[in-house]
């Protein structure tokens, strides 16, 4: 059994988009070390309710690692301290007795906050929609494997699926670019034959939207790799890049 | 045009420009270092770029990459600075995997800028400029081609010795991470490559910038102690 720490939370609280907020701080008692960090937030909430305050509005769904909704910038780490986890994996037990644990939404120009800590990441709906996809035709579908793949190039474009999407690389990135999320959602697709097939007009166009919607200018500082919940690496980043040039040098 | 209005092409021209500046500075550092071996030799190559026109060519090509990379390098930390949002972290922490030269590629860039006023004032003035000028009185002796003598004034008094040093300690970390970042952005990486590239990176440039430097702390012992006369 982890033992119970008690600690203090530095919340961001904001009404609103267009308000500004400030941090408030909250004393926890008690916790046990295998509550995650999700549920302590919850037991803060059911206490905020009790007293009739306002709970702090945060990110969750699947509480599992895999949707990406989660979010929380933790004592300084997108997702917290914990590697290649999200926040909902990760639990109390990494905290000391006695620690201030600082909680920030994402700050980034192209996820303007919503309230409190829950961030609009939309903008990664509008980029996949501008080309993260594989046109088919329906009515005559092919056989799933009648296309076959080495386990290698499999393999590879799975690593880059692995990406849920939950903008912890923009959160880390001190030019607030999206590229590793980019990346990884072009290279899923253009790594493998049924995609390859509109791989130049797949990254132009999820270049331009990304570039349309305010993200930064990647300058490889890693940050992004480094906090990436489903460990995407910056291969991506040059198979994109790569991609991309070849795309407009075609032009 | 997709190297002005897309954020790649921004970047392939920071790395194509910073790896045509490399490879002056290779040649740049090649010529130092025949000063060492042979003052005549160094006299030879300075009378020989001076400001024929092959060489001023050469300067202008070389001036149009360094405004390039610095005015993109302007351009994409403020595109940069606006896509992170006005709101800053309280607490922020810097990940083991992330080099410190990364983040601070810009500070970096400008304490290199300043060095390259130094130097063009110490040397580039008194010699290629004199000769354009036709001014022979800004020049060594009252000529411009005696780059040793030079040399040898500028590195006699120890606090440009130490500018020198500091200035290219400040490219040492700027191209350490500039070189492989560079060649990823070309999108000439992966896992293994990665490995490879930083590699080649640390050594190529440590290489580079201790030549530098040997150079001028052979013409400052060379001065000081071994009493050579200027
Ligand atoms: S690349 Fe990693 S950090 Fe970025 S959105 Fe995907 S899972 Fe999250
Ligand atoms: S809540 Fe789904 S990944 Fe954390």
């Amino acid at each position: 059994m982890d033992k119970n720490i008690s600690f203090t939370l530095k919340i961001w609280r904001q009404r609103g988009p267009k308000v500004p907020g400030a941090f408030k701080e909250y004393p926890m008692k008690d916790i046990p070390g295998d509550t995650s960090f999700l549920e302590m937030m919850d037991i803060l909430n059911e206490e905020l309710i009790n007293k009739g305050e306002e709970p702090v509005v945060f990110d969750h769904d699947c509480r599992e690692g895999i949707c990406g909704m989660c979010s929380l910038y933790i004592n300084g780490y997108p997702h917290g301290p914990a590697t290649a986890a999200t926040t909902c994996q990760l639990y109390m037990r990494r905290f000391k007795d006695g620690d201030v644990i600082t909680v920030e939404p994402w700050r980034s120009a192209a996820f303007p906050i919503i309230r409190d800590l829950m961030v609009d990441r939309g903008a990664f709906d509008k980029i996949i929609q501008a080309g993260g996809f594989i046109s088919v035709n329906t009515g005559a579908p092919q056989d799933a494997n009648g296309i076959l793949i080495s386990k290698k190039v499999a393999d590879r474009a799975m690593d880059a699926a692995s990406c849920i999407g939950c903008g912890a690389c923009v959160a880390a990135c001190k030019n607030g670019s999206a590229m590793l999320f980019v990346s990884s959602k072009i290279a899923q697709l253009n790594i493998l034959p049924q995609g390859k097939v509109e791989a130049g007009r797949r990254v132009k166009a999820m270049i331009a939207k990304m570039d349309e919607l305010g993200f930064g200018n990647c300058t490889n500082t890693r940050a992004c790799e480094a906090e990436c919940p489903k460990s995407e690496t910056i291969d991506n980043i040059a198979f994109l890049n790569r991609d991309f040039i070849v795309a407009k040098l075609k032009d | 045009m997709w190297l002005v209005n897309s954020s790649v092409g921004r970047k392939v021209v920071m790395s194509v420009t910073g790896i045509a500046l490399i490879l002056f500075l290779t040649f740049h550092m090649a010529m130092n270092l025949v000063a060492v071996f042979s003052e005549r030799g160094y006299n030879a190559i300075c009378e020989f770029l001076g400001a024929n026109w092959y060489a001023l060519v050469g300067s202008m090509g070389l001036a149009a990459l360094f405004l390039i990379h610095i005015i993109y390098a302007v351009w994409l930390t403020l595109l940069n600075r606006k896509a992170r949002g006005s709101e800053r972290y309280a607490v922020t922490v810097r990940p083991t995997t992330v080099e410190w030269a990364s983040q601070n590629m810009f500070v970096l860039g400008l304490i290199v800028v300043l060095g390259i006023i130094l130097h063009l004032t110490d040397f580039w003035y008194h010699m290629q400029f004199a000769e354009i000028a036709n001014d022979m009185v800004l020049a060594p002796g009252g000529d411009p081609a005696d780059g040793i003598a030079l040399m040898k004034i500028t590195f006699k008094n120890p606090v440009f010795v130490l500018l020198y040093l500091v200035w290219f300690g400040a490219i040492w970390f700027h191209l350490t991470h500039g070189f492989w970042s560079a060649l990823q952005t070309l999108g000439w990486n992966n896992q293994i490559w990665i490995k490879r590239w930083k590699c080649i990176s640390n050594i190529y440039t440590t290489i580079l910038m201790a030549c530098f430097a040997l150079v001028v702390i052979f013409f400052f012992i060379k001065v000081t102690f071994l009493g050579a006369s200027i």
